[in-house]
């Protein structure tokens, strides 16, 4: 059976690459400390060795629109070409092409379905940069393949929080079943508080350092029940207008399990706290 | 209204450069285009009769009015995106870094602690 070699749940700042890269000169005064905070994360990926990412992450209007918006969805293609015209000249994201692995999308949808999550599925996905943010920061050698999972965390009616702690518990009995003697590292990436278009957007930290503060112990102790208990979609809204994304790192933290985290990182930036958790549900990476 | 029609001016003048610098530099002109050639599109062949805008949205498209289309519950991320887009550049090189977004935020400034025009639902 398949090994699931790490969980990772972190934000994605779509300004990780252009702030870090940018002349020195004209980096933000966090820039070296945010490389550093990354790249010691990503030594918790590369140590437990993965050899197939499970990603999970949100399509922000890119391959998806308001005319066809799938609750949840899986990529089943051989390859996916990512980066969309618009993330490139927002972000200074660059192209990418990552394989696939069909018959993992395969099995994994299938089990879906068996659980009674009945998915919708994809046989030609763009991916955007919910997905390539985190190959950027964890994987930059971006040599992988991958088996996108995308949520709706972003176009409401949205599915429950606890719905998205159920999920991911489906996804880990299916990777546990998978039959392959394969690594698996499942990453996803989400928000804590966050606003966009709104009047909390754009200040010196994120719209509610409080929610972050405590979203980041719940995740870091894998305290799933103080989660439900307190987070719901109007308390999210309450946070910022985009904080739903907090229900993202909810899923990976059900592929996990209710248990602490081996790694927890954060970052306070202008607009947003960055965070960086990572399970070792097997055990410590060797 | 129809909310999901400005979403769909938004959507899909935000992902084609050419119809962003038209919208840009003569948005009346690009608006009126859209609604008679690119908006009831839905592939190559086929075309929708259902939505149309109203003149408030017409309007607020035209003027590129941040605040009338948070109001009428435009996606909070379209908005800014396409926003940034027209904006941000003028705005760092004028008054620097994040003005634009900063100033985008204060223009809503009186919807702090509301509960915001709904998105969806």
């Amino acid at each position: 059976m398949a090994k699931l070699a790490a969980v990772l749940a972190t934000t994605h700042h779509p300004f990780y690459l252009k702030a870090t890269t940018a002349p020195v000169e004209q980096q933000i005064p966090q820039a070296a400390e945010w490389k550093r905070k990354v790249e010691a994360y990503r030594e918790t990926l590369t140590k437990a060795e993965p050899e197939l990412l499970v990603m999970v992450g949100a399509d922000h209007f890119h391959q998806f629109f308001l005319d066809n918006y799938p609750q949840f969805l899986i990529g089943k293609a051989p390859r996916y070409d990512a980066t969309f015209y618009n993330e490139e000249r927002e972000f200074g994201i660059p192209k990418y092409v990552l394989e696939g692995h069909e018959d993992l999308s395969n099995f994994m949808h299938k089990g879906l379905l068996a659980r009674g999550f009945d998915f919708a599925f994809s046989n030609e996905l763009k991916l955007d940069h919910s997905i390539i943010c985190p190959i950027i920061t964890t994987r930059p050698q971006a040599d992988l393949p991958v088996v996108p999972i995308y949520t709706n965390i972003f176009a409401p009616p949205l599915p429950s929080p606890k719905r998205f702690w159920e999920l991911g518990r489906a996804i880990r009995e299916i990777i546990d079943e998978y039959p392959s003697d394969k690594r698996i590292a499942a990453i996803g990436s989400g928000h804590l508080s966050l606003e966009l278009g709104g009047p909390r957007q754009f200040r010196e930290t994120g719209p509610d350092p409080e929610f972050d503060r405590q979203a980041i112990e719940w995740l870091s102790t894998g305290n799933i029940d103080a989660i439900l208990a307190n987070v719901t979609h109007e308390s999210m809204a309450r946070s910022g207008n985009a904080t739903h994304g907090f229900m993202d790192l909810i899923l990976m933290m059900g592929i996990a399990g209710p248990i602490p985290a081996a790694y927890s990182d954060s970052l306070s930036l202008f607009h947003t706290m960055e965070a960086y958790i990572t399970w070792y549900p097997e055990g410590a990476a060797q | 209204m129809s909310r999901y029609y400005v979403n769909k001016f938004l959507y899909t003048v935000d992902r084609d450069p050419e119809l962003l610098r038209r919208y840009k530099e003569d948005p009346r002109n690009l608006v009126a285009t859209w609604e008679q050639s690119i908006g009831p599109k839905l592939s190559d062949v086929e075309t929708s009769t259902v939505h149309s805008l109203t003149d408030a949205e017409r309007e607020a498209l035209i003027n590129h009015d941040i605040v009338a289309l948070f109001e009428m519950g435009a996606h909070f991320f379209l908005s800014l995106t396409i926003f940034i887009a027209i904006y941000d550049d003028e705005w760092t090189a004028k008054y620097g870094p994040l003005s634009f977004q900063r100033d985008f935020a204060k223009r809503l400034a009186h919807w702090e602690g509301r509960d915001y025009p709904p998105v969806g639902e």
